[in-house]
């Protein structure tokens, strides 16, 4: 029972981070390798909120939700968009230089040591017991909520929601949407700053459960595979992407070595891009034309 | 090769001419001073310098290595450090298993390394791109596992003491041999790829980067070359990180992190993509980079606090350099280099002509 509670708690974690690489590759087939550190970039700013209002736990939230979000609209305005037209791959480079960059300013400015932003909001993170012996902290439930809660608001979003289409439109094909008169800069930057939002909350709520230091971009990275297993472009790929992900993590640290922790993302990875090249739920991507 | 025109005046006839390696005296001459330059150099350095010159020199083998993948067969690999680790591992554990000497050790990580390469390799024939970078850094840290998880069953984790190398009786562990070593092994793989460029393997791998459709319907075996382009890339990468754990005489997984990989790349885009010259630039940058950083902490007033925080520090300073190369000049280092060269050649005028030859 604990193993499955486990297992939800990190697809949860793995879903929320593998959605921001769904949602900027989507949109604009560039691959954000610094989400990771953006991520932890938000987790920072919760802790420095949380000092300014440290009695309101709710406006010190909201407050670093928002400063994410703009940050992620900032990076795409100032970085990413003059890395359009470029090659893919130095687009993707920037990202990297960008986590870099972001690894080292947040030491700089943080210190390396690990915080807990959940003293300075004055919650206290209690277990909750489940019925069938397992337990679940607070902050980890909240995880699968948002979860749950982003996916489906998302998935009615991208539907539903004038801007949604607008942002699928783009997705597929740039140049006609632009030609109907989407502004494809604010897409794109909507797309970044969405994103980032996404993986604040699950930065912010991970840093709360289990304190903040640099390891946090690591967790960024390994949940890469689980949007890489579902498919790039898929957000219902990327949660059964983390799904599987997360099983097998699970149940590979529980029943063979906890050192395996590291690998078992991306050996799933390997495993399953042999097979389905393009992921489980990703579209295929076109061939080159002569 | 640049078909840029050489020097003005200067008028190739016939392809066997345009193949040279040198064509005018300029360039003879340039080569006799960088030579006499080069060897002179470990007789009034001091061994601090003799010390980043060899590290200058192992990071030009693993970024030409790179470079040849990357740079001309346009097969993106994040899993540099991984092909490094994988040569220095393979000294290692044949150095304290078997205590095997220098000349085992370094043709079986040659062999390990082209395994590794063919391993790399098999997903490049399905994938493109992005996905492909991604396969070969999740190969990483399965590599990189796989020496974590032999230094800690053998309980060694603090990493894997190496007995320097012995020639004819003479163990290499002066700075000043090792320059000699290492400058050897640099110039024997830029010449080894320069040689592989102007062959018919360059130009199939010239034309796969250009267009993998195109490639296939000229004839030219697309999924050999690959293969044979990263098998090649990591015969020599291993063979560098072999060079690495000798050097060093110490291999440990915590010297062979993604931040390792991100530097080869980073030397291979400051240097200039689809260029050797670059390749090495680029090993010059990112390795006297971090030394530069120290340096100038040390003289700006008020950065002394921050000289705890040093690697912190650099990755700052290095993530910035890299996106402003990226933004502003992504022909990197030889972009600049070329330009400068263009301005002699073509002066007293500053444009080429719009027709005739090309670029």
């Amino acid at each position: 029972m604990q193993l499955a509670v486990n297992i939800a708690v990190l697809t949860a974690i793995y879903a929320l981070i593998a959605c921001g690489y769904v949602l900027v590759y989507r949109v604009s087939r560039v691959l954000n390798l610094a989400h990771g550190e953006l991520m932890m970039l938000s987790a920072y700013l919760l802790l420095v909120t949380a000092s300014q209002f440290g009695s309101h736990w709710a406006v010190a939230i909201a407050t670093a939700l928002g400063l994410s979000g703009l940050v992620g609209v900032l990076v795409y305005l100032f970085l990413m968009r003059k890395m359009t037209g470029e090659m893919v791959l130095a687009a993707v480079l920037t990202t990297v230089a960008l986590g870099i960059l972001l690894r080292g300013a947040t030491v700089l400015i943080w210190s390396a040591q690990q915080h807990y932003p959940v003293q300075r909001l004055n919650i206290t993170n209690f277990a909750i017991a489940l019925p069938g012996g397992a337990r679940i902290s607070l902050c980890a439930a909240l995880l699968v909520a948002t979860m749950i809660l982003v996916y489906s608001s998302l998935f009615a979003f991208l539907r539903l929601g004038r801007w949604g289409v607008r942002m699928r439109a783009a997705g597929q094909r740039p140049l006609l949407a632009a030609q109907r008169g989407i502004n494809l800069h604010i897409i794109y930057a909507m797309a970044w700053g969405l994103s980032t939002l996404i993986g604040a909350m699950a930065g912010m709520l991970i840093a709360m459960d289990q304190g903040l230091d640099q390891t946090m971009a690591t967790i960024g990275l390994k949940a890469f595979p689980a949007a890489l297993v579902g498919g790039l472009d898929s957000l219902l790929g990327a949660l059964v992407g983390a799904l599987i992900v997360a099983t097998a993590e699970i149940l590979l640290i529980h029943y063979v070595d906890p050192l395996l922790s590291e690998v078992v993302p991306f050996a799933v990875l390997i495993a399953v891009l042999v097979v389905w090249p393009w992921g489980l739920f990703g579209t295929r991507e076109e061939l080159d034309r002569v | 090769m640049s078909r840029q025109p050489r020097a003005s005046g200067h008028f190739r006839i016939g392809y066997a001419e345009d193949l040279k390696l040198i064509q005018t005296p300029l360039e003879r001459w340039a080569l006799a001073a960088l030579l006499v330059v080069l060897g002179g150099l470990p007789f009034l350095a001091s061994p601090f310098l003799l010390d980043l010159a060899n590290q200058v020199f192992l990071a030009s083998i693993g970024s030409l290595a790179l470079m040849l993948l990357t740079g001309y067969a346009g097969q993106v690999s994040l899993g540099h450090a991984g092909l490094l680790a994988a040569g220095a591992f393979t000294v290692g554990i044949l150095a304290k298993e078997l205590g095997a000497p220098f000349w085992i050790t370094l043709p079986a990580a040659a062999l390990v390394g082209s395994l590794l390469g063919l391993l790399f390799g098999l997903p490049s024939l399905r994938l493109r791109g992005l996905y492909l970078a991604v396969s070969t850094l999740a190969l990483h840290f399965l590599v990189v596992y796989c020496g974590g998880e032999y230094e800690a069953r053998r309980g060694l984790s603090t990493g894997i003491v190496i007995d320097p190398p012995s020639i004819g009786g003479h163990a290499v562990t002066s700075a000043r041999a090792w320059y000699f070593v290492l400058g050897l092994a640099a110039t024997g793989t830029l010449l080894l790829s320069l040689n592989l460029l102007r062959s018919g393997t360059g130009r199939a791998w010239a034309a796969i980067r250009a267009n993998e459709t195109v490639a296939e319907a000229l004839g030219i075996g697309v999924a050999a070359h690959k293969l044979l382009a990263f098998v090649l890339s990591s015969l020599i990468t291993a063979v560098a990180g072999a060079l690495f754990g000798y050097y060093r005489g110490f291999v440990s997984v915590e010297a062979f992190s993604l931040f390792l990989s991100i530097q080869y790349v980073a030397m291979i885009i400051i240097g200039g993509m689809g260029s050797l010259l670059g390749a090495l630039l680029g090993a010059l940058f990112v390795t006297l980079f971090p030394y530069g950083i120290e340096a100038a902490l040390g003289a700006l007033p008020g950065a002394q606090r921050y000289a705890g925080a040093l690697f912190a520090v650099n990755y700052t300073a290095f993530g910035l350099v890299m996106i402003l190369f990226l933004v502003l000049e992504p022909f990197g280092l030889v972009g600049i280099w070329r330009r400068i060269e263009t301005y002699f050649v073509l002066w007293p005028f500053k444009y080429r002509p719009l027709a005739g030859r090309p670029r």
